[in-house]
């Protein structure tokens, strides 16, 4: 995909906050509407694109999951013009203080949001609580603050309003682009292009492109995207810390190595083997990420809807999660994108005989 | 008379974009000698880097006032590297560390973007979060493979905008006094000798100022700034009692601060001159802080001087804000007593 960088910036700008991802939904569906059969969005509002296999009917499926939701602040309150704030999925509010911000004002009635620039502001010492002094202020005491008057502000933002991150996406060297929400727009990007490879490689599975909602508050759309799909396999693809500054613990893995295979009780055994074949076969450059416990992304969801999916995960390294400046390495997204393709397209009718515990 | 258009924003916007931490006001110094080019008597660019620009007054008798506004910003100094791209950095000037977290910045004369990141909130504990990340643990990123040169400097990489009638910009403090002293050299009153002073590392202890008024040498000085506004809610919603200034009330006029008690004469004249054109004003409230005029009033013999700042909110952060009305309301004010000046201004008793 020649255009990746251009369509990672356009999906990073889109708002779409948990609960609230239409505007990137929209997006997304029109860019996957040429490369899928059909297309319909979930009752919480998830996307699922279906590309049929070759295989006679009925056909085997596999579902790849990517979270469209991107996490985010909301406001709580009006006072003398400034909003209060609280979270939308996992903020540290050690790194708002100065952060520009869009507020989406609802406000002014009908119709979509107006976006309205601001700054999170860290009051000073004098108006915070005394024991804060040089500690960080927490979330409850920081504002959002518009430049607008206070009556102005009153007519146009509601309790509710949403507060995004407006950095704008930049590269910085090495293909790598800094931004925010690169968790996960950069994995919709990889299934983007796993996409596009499958228009010209046969597959025999048909194949469910889902960009699920709400991971980030509970993983409410791979849950109800999985039950509605009923697939054989689940692939969910998400982006996992990557060493840098702060981040140096066994727990993180390499930027522009990848992608990330996980192993752990969220993936199945058989299937994470599989990947390690064939990218070994392919000469695909990955690492391994260990997750003893949980996740915390769309397969954790995916492995446990229903009656049970065989699933696996594939990540993305990407530095200062959750902040306004992720960063992401280009190649590693390209690489998850094609190592997708080549495991779809090598699904033969009978691989999910292969999918078994061999103790 | 001149007055806050389109040229005079567009002009604060190019100045606000511009790179310039103190000791390294190169690119603003550019901007400043372009802009005022063909409109002084004499230009110059001093040992420190300070321009010195003058405009001769064609009253028979008048006054040499200097004009100073600091050209430099609070930002950074890449002082060692890790590898990778990866950059170990010293602020310059106040900045809280708390505000460094998470940002995008420009780093060198190219603007290389960068960025201040954080660990993941996934890899923190409750306990951590509660406590500030210290200056040695944060790295400023360009990228695998970037290279930047150890002593480039870097800023804010916040670009300037507009919100309705307020600027959200890095640098306000004080490119909105840079661009007010350009419109002032380029339309100066008749009546007195203005003596334009565009000085370095003011946010480094007032360093250019100093030099400045030795050379200029003038009957007396008004130091052209930016003022925080810290005009917020308190937390409890109790009253906020010490705001310093507020956002919209016009131009602060100083007292007093740590640096400077200003000269009582050039505060009833700047009061009175607004009160006699219909010119909104404040007074700052006395306190901490400093300009320029810290430096400037112990120079020679001493000279008698007075802060003049724009209000905005944010001060020394990626992104402050300050609002149109108060930036015309100052320009006005500073015009109105300029021209107001009478030779006789400081033949008065103080009190």
């Amino acid at each position: 995909m020649p255009e990746l960088l251009p369509f990672l910036k356009e999906l990073v700008s889109a708002p779409g906050l948990s609960g609230h991802e239409n505007p990137v939904a929209a997006i997304i569906r029109n860019r996957w509407k040429p490369l899928v059969d059909e297309i319909h969005s979930g009752k919480l509002g998830s996307l699922h694109g279906l590309h049929k296999g070759t295989a006679p009917a009925p056909r085997p499926s596999v579902m790849v999951c990517t979270h469209m939701d991107a996490i985010g602040l909301m406001v709580t309150g009006i006072k003398d013009g400034f909003l209060r704030l609280t979270n939308v999925g996992g903020v540290d509010a050690r790194v708002l203080p100065g952060q520009l911000a869009t507020v989406h004002a609802t406000g002014a009635g009908t119709g979509a949001p107006s976006p309205l620039p601001a700054v999170v502001a860290q009051p000073p010492a004098r108006l915070l609580p005394d024991e804060i002094g040089s500690n960080p202020a927490p979330l409850e005491y920081l504002l959002a603050d518009t430049g607008l008057p206070p009556k102005k502000v009153a007519e146009l933002v509601r309790v509710g309003d949403l507060v995004s991150y407006a950095t704008e996406p930049v590269e910085l060297a090495g293909d790598v682009i800094c931004g925010h929400t690169l968790d996960n727009r950069s994995s919709v990007a990889a299934l983007t292009i796993c996409l596009e490879e499958l228009q010209n490689r046969p597959h025999a599975w048909d194949v469910w492109a889902v960009a699920t909602v709400q991971e980030e508050t509970g993983l409410a759309g791979a849950y109800t995207s999985t039950y509605q799909i009923r697939p054989s396999l689940a692939i969910a693809v998400d982006v996992t810390w990557a060493k840098g500054p702060g981040s140096n613990d066994w727990n993180t893995v390499p930027i522009g190595k990848g992608p990330a295979l996980c192993m752990g009780p969220d993936t199945h055994p058989a299937l994470f083997k599989g990947l390690v074949e064939l990218a070994d076969k392919l000469e695909l450059p990955y690492l391994v990420e260990y997750a003893p416990r949980h996740t915390g992304t769309d397969a954790f969801a995916t492995q446990v809807s229903a009656e049970g999916v065989p699933s696996v995960l594939i990540s993305i390294p990407l530095r200062y999660m959750h902040t306004p400046v992720e960063v992401v390495a280009l190649k590693d997204i390209q690489r998850a994108g094609r190592l997708m393709a080549e495991f779809i397209a090598g699904l033969t009718p009978d691989y999910l005989d292969k999918i078994v515990w061999d103790d | 008379m001149a007055t806050i258009g389109n040229t005079q924003i567009k002009l604060l916007e190019k100045l606000c974009n511009a790179c310039a931490v103190s000791g390294d006001e190169g690119e603003v110094r550019a901007i400043v000698l372009d802009s005022i080019k063909g409109h002084a008597d004499t230009v110059k660019v001093d040992t420190l880097g300070n321009v010195l620009a003058t405009r001769s007054g064609t009253a028979r008798k008048h006054l040499r006032v200097m004009l100073a506004a600091h050209m430099d910003e609070v930002g950074f100094m890449l002082v060692a590297e890790d590898g990778e791209g990866i950059y170990r950095f010293e602020t310059v000037g106040g900045l809280d560390v708390r505000q460094l977290v998470g940002k995008p910045v420009w780093v060198g004369h190219d603007h290389l973007p960068g960025v201040i990141g954080a660990r993941p909130i996934h890899l923190t504990t409750v306990e951590e979060r509660s406590k500030t990340i210290p200056l040695d643990a944060l790295r400023i990123d360009i990228g695998p493979g970037g290279k930047a040169k150890l002593g480039d400097r870097a800023t804010f990489a916040t670009k300037f905008q507009r919100s309705g009638s307020s600027f959200i910009s890095k640098a306000l403090d004080n490119r909105l006094g840079v661009a007010t002293l350009v419109e002032l050299v380029r339309d100066a009153p008749p009546n007195i000798d203005l003596l334009a002073a565009f000085t370095v590392q003011e946010e480094n202890g007032l360093r250019g100022a100093k030099v400045a008024a030795h050379a200029l040498h003038p009957d007396l000085a008004i130091a052209i700034d930016s003022t925080p506004a810290n005009d917020l809610p308190a937390w409890d919603d109790e009253d906020n009692p010490a705001y310093n200034t507020k956002l919209g009330l016009g131009p602060a006029i100083y007292i007093a601060d740590t640096g400077t008690l200003s000269d009582p004469r050039l505060v009833r004249h700047f009061a009175a001159a607004g009160d006699a054109e219909g010119i909104p004003y404040q007074f700052r409230q006395p306190g901490g802080g400093g300009t320029d005029a810290g430096a400037i009033h112990k120079e020679h013999t001493g000279i008698p001087s007075l802060s003049v700042s724009v209000p905005h909110r944010y001060s020394h952060t990626a992104a402050s804000i300050a609002r149109l009305d108060d930036w015309k309301n100052y320009l006005a004010l500073i015009q109105a007593a300029l021209r107001r000046m009478e030779p006789d201004l400081l033949e008065t008793d103080k009190v």
